[in-house]
């Protein structure tokens, strides 16, 4: 099996001409969305604290930038690009779907724990 | 006649010897074993979102809670995690360099960078104990309540013509008086199987009279109001509510007890990333052996360097899942 890289990001919009120079390429990318999280975070603009969907706007962005990472990480570091789609999709389906699958359980129940406490006959004030 | 001889199938895809994942057997266990472990660590995190959102009114702000940086004193929340965060991902980068250079056949290369990413392993795995050891230490310390509420204390002061509230630690206001103090329980001196931790700094009562006596302060309860930050209550509050609810002087965090807020917060900090640090320890180790067998040319003999693009995936999976333990725990 040869090593060949597909040496294109963003669906082709940015083309790299070695391996090595996507390498960089990816870790600036990863490191501007690094950059963007920590200021977001320290500075908290107060017009992305609105609610959307049950969470802070904010931390939808923080959800979805470490969603970005996760993706350029695996597919460029970890090579998944160059894999087949066969195996690409054993791997990735699987932990998405059970993953996401656990999240909304855990999370509703959750939010059922916390009503059952605030609005139940359970004293936590004392 | 031997038993199969010929099945009629050779040279079709159903003939055996064909490889449909184009992927060696060790490299496409590996990535199982990734899968696996991911369902393993999101079970974790998903297990601290289900905590979180039981107590959502409640939960401890990472912001106030992780505020320091090596060397320096002074209120700098998320810049170290940030910079722990910059490290792992550069030796990312130095791994899959390494990965590069092996698929070349360049050894030098290759040995150079496995040795960056073992040195920025070990980088991580020391702030992270770091981290470990300054969260157990705690900054200003609470009073827990009989309920297991987190009373902490401050005051507001003029800052550039804003009222803002600071935080105060307790040795700063209460006074300990020596003479009332309980003994310790220690093996020897009471039941040889028995004993107990440290016991803390001051007893609620000292804490109360320090309170009383400097009109001031001000208790912070753990419930986030509408703008989302913590509740601060009235003197007359204050007063009543050390009296009548404190039962423990609390500093630093453990397992049982946190400064913080919620021991939930602590039990799943300690676990989760405990589990990805002993990740990255086993990473490091694993990189060592490799970067032996890499001077000592093992690969070199092998003809390729798999091996190295083989625990290259592992420390990625590394990296991926701190990205995921940096949200969820720093930011969101």
């Amino acid at each position: 099996m040869a090593h060949e890289h597909k040496l294109a990001i963003f669906r082709g919009l940015l083309k790299f001409k070695s391996n090595t120079q996507k390498i960089w390429g990816v870790l600036i990318f990863l490191s501007i969305i690094t950059a963007v999280e920590v200021v977001l975070g320290i500075y908290k603009p107060e017009s992305l604290m609105s609610q959307v969907l049950g969470m802070k706007g904010l931390n939808w962005i923080f959800i979805i930038l470490t969603l970005v990472k996760a993706y350029y990480i695996t597919w460029d570091f970890m090579h998944m690009r160059d894999e087949t789609p066969a195996l690409r999709r054993m791997v990735v389906w699987t932990a998405v779907f059970l993953i996401c699958y656990l999240i909304f359980i855990l999370l509703q129940e959750g939010g059922y724990v916390f009503d059952v406490y605030k609005d139940g006959f359970i004293k936590r004030d004392f | 006649m031997s038993t199969v001889a010929t099945t009629g199938t050779e040279g079709k895809a159903w003939g055996g010897g064909n490889q449909p994942l184009k992927s060696s057997y060790g490299k496409m266990m590996m990535w199982f074993f990734i899968v696996s472990d991911a369902l393993t660590f999101s079970g974790f995190l998903a297990a601290y979102g289900f905590s979180r959102f039981k107590f959502i009114d409640s939960w401890p702000i990472a912001d106030e809670v992780f505020t320091h940086v090596p060397f320096f004193h002074g209120n700098f929340p998320m810049i170290y995690v940030a910079f722990m965060t910059f490290i792992l991902i550069m030796s990312s980068v130095t791994m899959v360099l390494a990965v590069d250079a092996g698929h070349h056949m360049q050894k030098t290369k290759v040995t150079w960078y496995m040795f960056l990413t073992i040195i920025g392993g070990l980088i991580f795995v020391g702030s992270q104990a770091w981290e470990w050891g300054t969260f157990i230490k705690g900054d200003y310390g609470a009073v827990q309540t009989k309920g297991g509420n987190i009373l902490q204390f401050g005051e507001y002061i003029q800052k550039d013509g804003e009222k803002v509230f600071k935080r105060v630690a307790v040795s700063d206001f209460a006074t300990a008086n020596h003479h009332s103090d309980r003994a310790q329980h220690e093996r020897k001196n009471g039941l040889w199987f028995v004993s107990e931790g440290t016991l803390p700094d001051f007893t609620v009562d000292e804490v109360a009279k320090g309170l009383a006596s400097h009109s001031n302060i001000l208790v912070r309860s753990q419930i986030i109001n509408e703008k989302g930050e913590k509740t601060i209550l009235s003197r007359a509050e204050s007063l009543k509510q050390i009296k009548e609810n404190g039962k423990l002087v609390v500093h630093g965090a453990n397992l049982t007890v946190n400064e913080y807020g919620s021991p939930l917060f602590a039990d799943f900090f300690f676990f989760i990333t405990g589990f990805h640090g002993f990740h990255v320890f086993s990473g490091v180790v694993i990189n060592i052996i490799i970067f032996f067998n890499v001077i000592l040319g093992t690969y070199e003999k092998r003809k390729n360097y798999e091996m190295v693009e083989k625990v290259g995936l592992y420390w990625h999976f590394v990296d991926l899942v701190w990205v995921f333990v940096f949200t969820f725990f720093y930011l969101v």
